[in-house]
């Protein structure tokens, strides 16, 4: 009893003290397994998120559009990977988390629940949905797990082309002829408020969140975040001569900040559930990839029987007496 | 088949000619060359590394933080270790 007293204690000093905790570090129960929740549905999001934008790759309007497309996708593939890695170094197996998304049980971000019908999509994902997730992703540098925030660091460090990206696919068809200009501001219309709901619910509403600050797995509030994001964003769409769908957005010069209409939160419970546009084609997309992958680990499966076996050492001297 | 049947393995880099290896994060795989591969193809998408190292990660042995009084606190007062400790002008260039 002492000594968990003691074990307690150095772990909330290390929280306090900022120090980073490290998996081979004693932790509480609760701590280790809101991190695994948090990053293995921060892992499925990057997996998943791959479908929207994966859709376009053939159908990219120019090579260097196809090009980056294709990076950026590789790059998420990447993210998903280091993420399932800081998630097992808490002691869960890749298995269970991919059953749990592959079931359904799973969380992954809503927002790649909707479809990406036109061109601009891919534009509009890139510029708001990695915008936003660059915002949440720079707050959980200084997250308090050590393997979470180097992850973080290196997932910050690829995700700038992103944003920069998207936000060159916008600009030129907001430049373009009317056409295109409509395309454009048609994404951003359907792309805005989803991406807002990113952030999570209002501070007030949010279940996890209080622990996980005051563990500082989480750094800054949902509501935080979506502000930070709202304000940085208006003038980028400013600049392209978009329209933010929202007749309340209004600086404040009082808060230092722009007010902003109410979210849908009845929409966001909706597709948390199960019942947006895409969730079931995104699920049924994940599992069909596994299925076809299923030739791949049976063979790594076989052939590490093998080696472990020592059958190919076998073989070698066989091949020398020969 | 199961990702546990793969072994865990640790994957570090280096950046440049000169500098240490650095720990970049983990992987699974099935022996070295495949850990290999899959380093290349996970952690140097940007030309991260001029030469990769790939270790099974239960061949590493840790210190436990328990333990870090033992280990490091008895060179703690051995301060003329260090250049500073020593009493002498600055203009010698020593
Ligand atoms: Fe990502
Ligand atoms: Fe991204």
């Amino acid at each position: 009893m002492v000594k968990n007293m003691e074990k307690i204690g150095q772990f909330e000093r290390k929280i306090a003290e900022e120090e980073k905790i490290e998996p081979k570090d004693w932790m509480p129960d609760k701590y280790r397994s809101s991190l695994i929740r948090q990053i293995s549905q921060h892992a499925h999001s990057e997996v998943v998120g791959q479908l929207p934008e994966g859709n376009w790759i053939t159908r990219a309007p120019t090579l260097r559009r196809k090009a980056t497309l294709l990076a950026k996708v590789q790059d998420e593939a990447g993210h998903g990977l280091y993420l399932y890695s800081a998630a097992e170094t808490l002691n869960t197996s890749r298995e269970e988390m991919w059953d749990a998304l592959l079931d359904g049980s799973a969380k992954y971000a809503s927002i790649f629940n909707y479809p990406t019908p036109t061109w601009a999509d891919v534009g509009a994902i890139g510029w708001l949905v990695d915008g936003a997730a660059i915002v949440n992703q720079i707050s959980l540098c200084r997250t308090s797990f050590g393997p979470y925030a180097r992850a973080m660091e290196r997932i910050c460090r690829e995700e700038s082309f992103h944003q920069r990206q998207g936000f060159e696919i916008m600009q030129t068809l907001a430049k373009g002829s009317e056409e295109q200009r409509e395309m454009a501001q048609d994404a951003l219309n359907r792309w805005w408020w989803p991406t807002l709901m990113m952030f999570g619910p209002h501070d007030a509403h949010s279940m996890h969140s209080q622990q996980s600050m005051k563990w500082k797995i989480k750094r800054q509030s949902n509501d935080e975040l979506r502000q930070q994001f709202i304000d940085q964003t208006v003038e980028q769409a400013d600049h392209i001569g978009l329209t933010i769908p929202d007749e309340k957005l209004k600086w404040n010069e009082e808060r230092g900040h722009y007010d902003f209409g109410e979210i849908d939160w009845g929409e966001f419970e909706r597709v948390l559930m199960g019942h947006g546009p895409c969730n079931q084609s995104r699920l049924q997309a994940r599992q069909k990839a596994h299925e076809k992958g299923a030739w791949v680990r049976e063979a790594l499966s076989v052939y590490t029987a093998k080696e472990k076996r020592g059958d190919f050492k076998i073989m070698e001297r066989e091949a020398v007496n020969e | 088949m199961n990702n546990d049947e793969l072994d865990l393995w640790e994957v570090f880099l280096r950046s440049a000619r000169g500098i240490e290896h650095k720990h970049v994060g983990s992987l699974h795989a099935a022996n070295a060359e495949h850990a290999m591969e899959s380093a290349r193809d996970v952690y140097t998408r940007r030309q991260e590394g001029i030469s990769i190292w790939v270790v099974r990660s239960k061949e590493i042995h840790a210190s436990q933080s328990e333990d870090s009084e033992m280990l490091f606190d008895p060179a703690e007062d051995k301060i003329y270790r260090h250049p500073t400790f020593y009493d002498v002008s600055e203009k010698l260039k020593l």
